[in-house]
């Protein structure tokens, strides 16, 4: 078994892999704390590239395959950037029975595009969500991590015309 | 901290309080803070300041008042509530201080809503200030911690926790006090508690509510189970989709430990315990105790056989107590008013309260805890409100994916685990889904299918192949493509995905297709055999995304 393992340097000298070596350290190094690296990167560059993973692969000691397994077994997980807005239709059921499938339909339709995907220029990325648990204010839509309940078609087409134009 | 220093803590908010002619407490849960609630909060404060009435009038932040449709909510120490309250409307709640209310604002109190409701495990949901440990205390809270440290032996907390009857709140309802034996006797030196916050049924938000607003309560029950079983670390599993809740939950911990109730020689004693929040990362697979432990160890979130049963062999192969975030908020008022006291709230089997999320078509939208033994009925129409629109019920979903849709014939029967498994649904985690006419239930069944279907981890073939087929047979009936063979083939595969699936995902999976089978053959009959939807919601859709 090797011990003596020199601990790789970061894949630049950006300060957000700080963030990264921090939650690594504080797990103790060890392959339990893949999940939590991996929230970091995400929550610190916003999506999880080759790269990262395979700095935190190894960091924590792990293959790669198991660090990419982790990454796409989880929802939350994205491999791809966003686009500078995000928009989260919430499908759970409180939701669905309440219009949700209508909204995002009106969405996909106005940007042609589908869940998951970004539009052309970057700027709308639409995205699903299993269930926001604001079920009381259904049906529920989450514009750049800010909820808005009770959401109509008309609301939600106005925000996206209110995004393109805004940065265009 | 000693308890006497906890005592003098608990004084001295008590005393604070009651300096305060007024108080005004304003919702800051996550579905109010969605309506705007902080900036009512900030309006208060700010407007409190102008006045100079700091002296007089103390503003603060809580959690859940339960009706989250009428957000945001604001209650005054008069005893009025107060719905859609703005930011503009802060001046006009004041000025009503200690006279006659803002009638165009109040919400009635005096309603079944309110008053059918027994709270527990809400008990300071609503009143407490959830990023303040102080509060907590000055509510009595840590002193079940301090009597069970220092007057009770391991034992005898698991004995009380077996008088109590108290089930597991996450679903399946196994007896709680049963699960804290089995741990305390299994040998070896290190064990675990998890809490399992991975509140994944689509509908759900009990345990999101009780962790933005009580997330001390919840510690508390944590630190009693892992004194009665003889665990010093524990994590709390909890959804990153939740953010408040992971918030609140850092704060808490960190005064925790600030205050000593966190980690070594807990309140002078040989206790040790240290806490620590795993984030989940969207699996609902992960609720699956198994699955759970196995994320917490930072791999893929698979389910493995059981047993050896996490009692035995759990987290990183040690004794591990796994229960719902609900669970462990039952703890401190069973310790604190004993067993007995609990036994006797419920039905025989059922004991103690049930929080529901109650949503979809219903008036009354939000959360509420009732004793157990309570009718469907009384849910939906007193509690809830009934139907909006003048519309009819058509049927109630429990259990989330995994649980059934409950028609109108049985509205009368009690709400417990074995009523609810007899016609075909299961208590779940409390989610509880009122339909109307206007949904499809054969598009229901293949919502949760579908949902099913995506969620498979794909470790068994079972569940990874048979979501997927009942999935496509579904779609098929939902496009008016369905043949008479179609719903034999369905009846078939549920039977396989229930007897042979490894986890509970995918024995359970088949119920929303059993229980519209069984309680709505019309509808499925009237998509197979005349082609059409008597909801109108199959096939509109479908012609809409291919124009």
């Amino acid at each position: 078994m090797i011990t003596d393992f020199a601990k790789p340097t970061a894949p630049s000298q950006d300060k957000r892999w700080r963030l990264v070596d921090t939650t690594m350290r504080r797990l103790g190094s060890q392959s339990r704390g893949l999940i939590e690296a991996l929230h970091t990167v995400q929550e610190a560059f916003g999506y999880l590239d080759d790269e990262a993973l395979r700095y935190v692969a190894v960091s924590l000691r792990v293959p790669l395959s198991r660090a990419y397994g982790v990454a796409t077994f989880y929802h939350f997980f994205t491999l791809k950037p966003a686009g500078e807005h995000t928009c989260v239709v919430c499908m759970g059921t409180a939701c669905y029975i309440k219009g949700a499938p209508q909204l995002l339909k009106a969405v996909e339709k106005d940007l042609g595009i589908a869940p998951g995907e970004t539009t052309g220029d970057g700027k709308i990325s639409l995205l699903t969500a299993r269930c926001l648990g604001s079920c009381g204010l259904a049906p529920a839509v989450v514009y750049d991590s800010n909820v808005a309940g009770k959401v109509t078609t008309q609301a939600l087409r106005e925000r996206l015309v209110k995004w393109t134009r805004h940065d265009s | 901290m000693t308890p006497d220093e906890l005592e003098q803590i608990a004084e001295e908010e008590q005393g604070a309080r009651h300096q305060f002619e007024h108080r005004v407490n304003v919702c800051v849960a996550a579905g109010c803070i969605s309506c705007q609630s902080d900036a009512v909060k900030g309006a208060l404060d700010e407007e409190i300041k102008r006045r100079g009435w700091e002296k007089k009038c103390q503003a603060k932040g809580v959690g859940c008042m339960g009706l989250c449709a009428e957000g945001p909510l604001v209650s005054t120490s008069d005893g009025t509530l107060y719905k859609h309250v703005t930011a503009e409307d802060t001046g006009a709640v004041l000025d009503a201080l200690g006279g006659e209310p803002v009638s165009r604002l109040v919400s009635p109190t005096e309603v079944p809503f309110f008053q059918r409701q027994r709270k527990i495990v809400l008990e300071h949901s609503g009143i407490v200030d959830p990023e303040r440990m102080e509060d907590y205390i000055g509510l009595s809270g840590y002193s079940a911690l301090i009597k069970v440290l220092s007057e009770m032996t391991p034992s005898e907390v698991v004995q009380e926790m077996v008088k109590s009857g108290l089930r597991g709140r996450g679903g399946a309802g196994y007896p709680t006090g049963l699960k804290w034996s089995t741990v305390a006797k299994a040998g070896g030196s290190q064990k675990y508690v998890i809490c399992n916050a991975d509140e994944g049924d689509p509908g759900a938000f009990m345990d999101r509510s009780v962790l933005e607003s009580d997330p001390h309560r919840v510690i508390e029950g944590m630190l009693i189970a892992a004194y009665a079983v003889g665990a010093s670390e524990g994590y709390i599993y909890v959804r990153a989709e939740y953010p408040l809740a992971i918030k609140r939950l850092r704060i808490a911990i960190r005064q925790a430990e600030r205050a000593g109730l966190l980690g070594t020689s807990i309140c002078g004693t040989r206790f040790s315990f240290r806490l620590d929040l795993r984030l989940g990362a969207g699996a609902f697979v992960c609720g699956e105790e198994t699955a759970l432990i196995s994320s917490v160890e930072g791999k893929r979130g698979t389910p493995r056989p059981r047993p050896p049963y996490p009692a035995q062999a759990g987290l990183f192969g040690a004794p591990t107590l796994i229960n719902n975030v609900e669970t462990f908020a039952n703890v401190s008022s069973i310790i604190l008013n004993g067993g007995e006291w609990y036994a006797k709230i419920g039905t025989e089997k059922s004991k103690g309260t049930k929080v529901f999320a109650l949503a979809g078509r219903v008036m009354n939208t939000g959360l509420v805890e009732v004793p157990m033994g309570i009718t469907l009925r009384e849910m939906v129409f007193e509690i809830g409100g009934g139907i909006p629109d003048g519309r009819q019920f058509k049927a109630v979903q429990t259990g989330g994916p995994s649980g059934g849709c409950i028609p109108s014939e049985y509205l009368d029967m009690p709400v417990d685990y074995e009523s609810l498994a007899k016609v075909g649904s299961i208590m779940g985690s409390g989610g509880m889904i009122i339909m109307d006419e206007s949904s499809c239930m054969v598009d229901v069944a293949k919502y949760f299918m579908d949902f099913c279907m995506t969620e498979s981890c794909g470790k068994c073939v079972p569940c990874r192949v048979g979501t997927y087929q009942l999935n496509e047979v579904l779609g098929r009936i939902c496009r008016q493509e369905g043949t008479a063979a179609d719903k034999a083939l369905l009846e078939e595969l549920c039977d396989l995905l229930k007897n042979t699936s490894l986890c509970g995902l995918g024995q359970s999976a088949p119920n929303p297709v059993l229980s519209t089978l069984r309680y709505f053959a019309e509808e499925y009959r009237a998509h197979l055999e005349e082609h059409r939807c008597p909801a109108g919601v199959c096939g509109v859709q479908e012609h809409e995304v291919v124009a």
